[in-house]
């Protein structure tokens, strides 16, 4: 099950990496046994979802030294001092030790050192915006979370879908997202972890499908009551797939525009995808605008204002 | 459900329409409620108990009766989110590609009350109940610092609780979840009265805990014992201390963040909205500015019970006395500088994420520390399997799994990933639920002979520890499974059949959590039928060590008819060492207590009903609910007569009595611990 | 207290009545150590406010900012009515502590309401002058923020001044007793803690912003 995996090393890890093979696949079996295989980044389809499995597993086995002999010695400790045992020794009064101090305080704090080290090297390393390496320039795919489905526009390609995000394999992506509702949150459990869209606001995540397939992507951030069914496909496809499904929804006429735009915003469930083959100039950034006008205010003023920036593009 | 523009200037927004007559499950739990309420107000009528109810207990301001009151309301609170956290298990458990039983409106006030009510009014009363109960008779005072103002916050918390009864009946609480995240809670997309309601109970009862916060410190500080230094103090009094010092500092965050939201949603300013200026992301800040120092709130007192547990049924010192206090002290510190972690997602740059997943694990080292130290207690000590001890040796092994997850979670990478799923569901519920309430409930049964005078049922104890730690197991371990798999947290229903049997575990976990709760119950039934073959009126079952255990079972109400001069740590089992455990007085002092006071209900009755016009927009009960609020103060403050004397013949008759229970009493050993022979004199070990 | 030890000679920030007043001094002891910590708790109350105004202070949403809106004549008044009532406060506490004059005190105490209640006076016109403006709560984050820092501000110096004028009651009724000067003790940290609030909100909000 362990596929080709782009590491990124813990040096100080390297000698027990066979171990770690081992102990991963056995942390596997007992957090869930086959089933898990199914879903989630501990079946990992790209680059960021395999470095992020390989963390944990490490972080786990590390914990394991602080954990496991307080599983082991906690029944040791309670049946060998229990009360009907008397051969055991009784010190109604003692209650300190350097040495064990020395170490109940040392050992953790040498577990947080080492851990400190790995978070601050790998949380920098795994940042959402930072583009991934790759030769490739990335695939510009612009999100916006709408009530209760998401919007795919690709720039690049003028054209939009709803509900549907599809991209080449083996070539890194680049999301620009946003939302045009309340605050959401975009999970593709076996993709890339998550990043929250927020109205107004911009925020990034890169990512890259290790191999072609098709995948879950949906919103972990409640928002009312379509929130359960928020849930999109993903498609990772080889480079002739991919310019093959550009093809058949070039062929719809469908055109992304203010009325079109409109429409998919209501509060609702989209039951299937909707392609639109052109975007015709429909702004990303027009949606981020729209929040940083000026409300409308009831009490009069006769100050001028400044006209509301983003509203009135020409779509 | 309530159209938006109708406003009657008697009822405000309130019509009939607010009774969830749309749903069977909804209409269910609102006709429990409303039988609830009518069958107590019945029994107290016919029992002829009003006036008692009104002059022993409303008005009380005795520390002990506070502190019973809020573990009562507690309790009371803990069933209604039981059987909550049921109704939302056996939901997800159906609705794997089906739409279940449940509306997703109804289902989003589910997760949003069971949350606001288990951190709010399940576990902040159940932890100050006993805080308020234990503290003054382990630091050797006769109540606590403001013993009026205890009475306040009481009543306050009371009346947020009341308001979440209320919308039961008169629908819908708010579905924002208990962190009532905007833009989503804001008016423009909340516009029904839900979000008000949950905005309101959490102030009133984020203002109670602040004036509790006060009420303790000045009390740890200023009401010890003679000779009775700091670094004297029990361990429960220490947790205690530092989560009042947490209080006073966290709670202010809290009521900033929910009255901007309510300015943003009554007068529309631009705190949190969308647009205009509004930063949502303020919000999360100022929340979690409180959210995670109350987890340490709430997780701290438990830690202290626990320490007192380990100690008393070791039948030895508590191991690394110092170390304990250095670890409290640490966790309460580390907790302000950890918030961001909860939004880690949130879009900020890696370093800040990084520092603050850092500063997560470094709590992980004091609690590390406390974990060792307690299994070091036990470490040559005599270890008796008693009910508190068997929920904290649960809490032991439980307890460094949700460690475990924690540290997982502080990763941000790691978090990424299972951030907003049941992975995080499960992770602080394995850290709340061991951690926390397997602490009070602990402490309840340590501490409940103390204040009834009897001990619970053994056997029911065995029998509820048994559903709840296996009951939790089943309920959250599958959420690890289901959180790695992808599932949003929150979901009124998914759509892979994979979770299905997870899910399915889940839900019988949570029935036989269901079972524990029932088998507390009958534990208290049954403790109170055979009460008389379980009398401990000597005051001390349990060998105890520190100076609650030095007073008959339940202690009078001044506690100490003579304040205990202090020399050193665990004083009661130093006097008992020494032979002189309970000294004959030769004479008394008249010892001067406050009055009972109608002040706490009338403020907690008088917001109650600020509150509720606030939230239906019935604005002339608001002023009402108001200017009673400010008059019953200015009222009081004219009142000079708020002390009262306890005679020296009350003080020596009570005494006597006590001293002759005591020298009655044939001490025991501690294997008959739960014999009906205990009857509080322990023979000394050692 | 039964213990007959003489008292340790306890000292707190803020004024103590030790030397002409021992038995009030040992009952003030809780009690002010108390509202020490309540308005700790207050100060993290405004530090929040001060916090949610910092980061707001831009989001003008395309409306008035600091600059447009304010002005330094009317709230440098209002800074020095308020340090003004602060003074004849210390005063009256000066008089509790070594006149015991109730008369006195009460004259004292009044100037104090006075200028206090002429304090809320000038800041009732300014908000009606910037409504007038158009420049409402409802404009903008910026507007929202500063109304809700200073109208926090507002309500307790409001509710101080209701406290003052409860006390000249109690002044009258009860005397200069013990419980009357614990109080009196406890009014007097508020209305100073109030006065340093308002320098902040001077300094922070009103001087900053017309930089």
């Amino acid at each position: 099950m362990i596929r080709k995996q782009a590491f990124i090393n813990c040096h100080f890890l390297i000698p027990v990496k066979a171990a770690l093979r081992v102990f991963g696949l056995a942390l596997l079996l007992t957090m869930g046994g086959c089933a898990i295989q199914s879903h989630g980044f501990l079946q990992p389809a790209g680059t960021i979802a395999v470095a992020d499995r390989r963390l944990l597993i490490e972080v786990v086995l590390l914990m394991l030294i602080v954990v496991v002999p307080v599983l082991i010695l906690t029944p040791l400790l309670v049946w060998r001092y229990r009360s009907k045992n008397t051969l055991s020794s009784y010190h109604p009064e003692w209650e300190f030790s350097l040495w064990l101090e020395l170490l109940v305080w040392g050992v953790p704090v040498l577990i947080v050192a080492i851990l400190g080290y790995m978070v601050w090297v790998k949380t920098i390393a795994l940042d959402p915006y930072r583009p991934l390496k790759s030769v490739e320039k990335p695939m510009e795919i612009q999100v916006v979370g709408l009530d209760w489905k998401w919007l795919f526009i690709y720039p690049e390609l003028n054209m939009a879908t709803v509900n549907k995000l599809v991209f080449p394999a083996d070539r890194p992506v680049h999301l620009t997202l946003t939302s045009d509702t309340v605050m959401l949150t975009l999970l593709i459990p076996r993709m890339a972890g998550q990043i929250d869209v927020m109205p107004g606001m911009k925020t990034q995540l890169n990512f890259q499908a290790n191999h072609t397939g098709r995948y879950l992507g949906e919103n972990t951030q409640y928002n009312g009551t379509g929130f359960a069914q928020q849930k999109f496909t993903v498609l990772a496809l080889s480079p002739n797939e991919f310019s093959a499904w550009v093809g058949q929804v070039r062929r719809q006429a469908s055109l992304l525009n203010q009325a079109a735009y409109a429409k998919i915003a209501v509060h609702d469930i989209a039951q299937h995808p909707i392609y639109f083959s052109s975007i015709n100039g429909f702004l990303f950034e027009s949606i981020i605008a729209r929040y940083h006008g000026r409300p409308e205010i009831k009490a009069g003023t006769e100050k001028t204002r400044t006209t509301a920036t983003g509203t009135n593009h020409d779509l | 459900m309530i159209s938006n523009s109708y406003w009657n200037p008697w009822f405000g927004k309130l019509t009939l329409n607010a009774i969830p007559t749309d749903s069977l499950v909804a209409m269910g739990a609102a006709s429990i409620a409303v039988l609830g309420a009518v069958g107590t107000i019945v029994l107290i009528t016919v029992f002829g108990k009003w006036r008692y109810l009104w002059s022993e207990w409303a008005t009380s301001v005795d520390h002990k009766r506070i502190g019973i009151m809020y573990v009562v309301l507690s309790l009371v609170m803990l069933s209604r989110a039981v059987i909550e956290a049921i109704v939302i298990r056996l939901q997800q458990a159906v609705s794997v590609n089906h739409s279940g039983f449940l509306a997703p409106e109804h289902f989003g006030q589910l997760f949003t009350t069971h949350g606001t009510i288990m951190i709010f009014f399940m576990i902040m009363p159940f932890l100050t109940g006993l805080i308020n109960y234990v503290v003054p008779l382990q630091i050797g005072a006769r109540d606590v610092a403001f013993p009026v103002l205890n009475s306040i916050s009481l009543f306050l918390t009371a009346a947020g609780a009341f308001l979440i009864m209320a919308s039961l009946v008169l629908a819908p609480f708010s579905t924002g979840g208990w962190t009532g995240y905007p833009p989503f809670t804001g008016i423009e997309f909340n516009p029904g009265v839900g979000v008000n309601y949950w905005i309101w109970s959490v102030s009133l009862a984020s203002i109670g805990s602040t004036l509790t916060g006060i009420n303790l410190i000045v009390t740890i500080y200023k009401k010890r014992a003679p000779g009775m230094r700091l670094m004297f103090m029990p361990l429960f009094t220490w947790t205690s201390l530092c989560v009042a010092i947490m209080m006073i500092f966290a709670m202010p965050p809290l009521t900033v963040a929910t009255a901007l939201l309510a300015l943003d949603r009554y007068l529309g300013m631009h705190f949190f909205t969308s647009g205009a200026g509004g930063n949502m992301m303020n919000y999360i800040n100022l929340f979690w500015e409180f959210g995670h120092p109350e987890v340490y709130i709430i997780v701290l007192p438990a830690f202290g019970v626990f320490s007192e547990v380990f100690a008393t049924f070791s039948a030895k010192a508590l191991y690394g006395y110092t170390s304990l206090i250095v670890a409290t002290m640490a966790i309460a510190v580390l907790s302000f500088t950890v918030w961001v972690h909860h939004f880690f997602t949130m879009g900020q740059s890696a370093n800040i994420n990084a520092a603050f997943g850092i500063a997560t694990m470094l709590i992980g080292i004091p609690t590390g520390v406390k974990i060792y130290d307690w299994m070091l207690t036990m470490y040559r000590g005599r270890v008796r399997f008693t009910s508190p001890l068997l929920w904290a040796i649960a809490f032991l092994v439980t307890f460094v799994i949700g460690g475990l997850t924690g540290i997982l979670l502080s990763v941000p990478p790691i978090d990424f990933m299972v951030h907003n799923t049941t992975f995080l569901i499960a992770h602080f519920h394995n850290v709340i639920i061991p951690g926390s309430l397997f602490g009070m409930i602990a402490g309840y049964q340590y501490w409940f002979p103390k204040a009834f005078g009897y001990r619970l049922d053994e056997r029911w104890g065995r029998i509820a520890f048994v559903c709840w730690t296996a009951g939790f197991y089943l309920a959250f371990m599958p959420l690890y499974v289901l959180g790695l798999k992808g599932m949003p947290r929150r979901s009124v229903e998914t759509f892979q059949s994979s979770f299905e049997p997870w899910l399915l575990v889940a839900a019988v976990g949570s029935l036989l959590i269901a079972g524990g709760l029932i088998s507390l119950g009958i534990q208290l039934y049954v403790s109170i039928r055979q009460r008389d073959r379980a009398r401990v009126a000597a005051g001390d079952p349990w060998d105890g060590r520190n100076l609650e255990w030095s007073t008959s079972a339940p202690p009078p109400e001044y506690n100490f008819a003579v304040l205990p001069h202090i020399e050193g740590r665990y004083p009661f089992y130093q006097m008992k060492k020494l032979g002189h455990a309970y000294p004959q007085q030769k004479t008394y002092q008249p010892i001067k207590m406050p009055k009972n006071s109608g002040l706490g209900p009338t403020i907690g009755v008088a917001s109650a009903a600020l509150c509720f016009g606030l939230v239906w927009y019935i604005w002339w009960l608001a002023i009402v609910g108001t200017a009673v609020i400010i008059a019953a103060i200015i009222v009081r403050s004219f009142n000079r007569n708020t002390m009262r004397v306890i005679s020296v013949e009350d003080i020596e008759h009570t005494e006597a009595r006590w001293h002759a229970i005591l020298a009655a009493a044939v001490p025991v050993s501690r294997d008959q611990e739960n014999v009906p022979a205990n009857v509080g004199l322990a023979e000394f070990m050692s | 207290m039964t213990n007959s030890t003489t008292p340790l000679p306890r000292l707190y920030p803020g004024m103590n009545l030790g030397e002409t007043d021992p038995d009030t001094h040992e009952a003030a002891e809780e009690l002010v150590f108390g509202f020490w910590v309540f308005l700790m708790s207050d100060a993290v109350l405004f530090a929040l406010l001060f916090a949610v105004y910092e980061t707001m202070v831009n989001s003008t949403a395309g409306g008035p900012g600091a600059a447009q809106l304010f002005h330094l004549k009317p709230t440098l008044i209002e800074t020095l009515v308020l340090l003004a009532s602060s003074f004849t406060f210390g005063m009256a506490s000066l008089i509790m502590k070594f006149k015991q004059h109730v008369v006195l005190l009460q004259i004292a105490l009044i100037g104090t309401l006075i200028l206090g209640v002429s304090f809320l006076g000038f800041e009732i016109s300014d908000f009606a002058k910037l409504t007038r403006q158009g420049a409402v709560p409802q404009l903008s984050g910026f507007l929202s923020s500063f109304y809700v820092l200073v109208s926090t501000h507002f309500l307790h110096v409001l509710s101080g001044c209701i406290w003052i004028l409860v006390m000249l009651i109690q002044l009258s009724v009860f005397g200069l007793d013990e419980t009357v000067k614990t109080r009196l003790l406890r009014l007097g940290i508020f209305w100073h803690f109030l006065d340093i609030v308002w320098i902040f909100i001077f300094t922070f909000v009103y001087l900053l912003g017309l930089l």
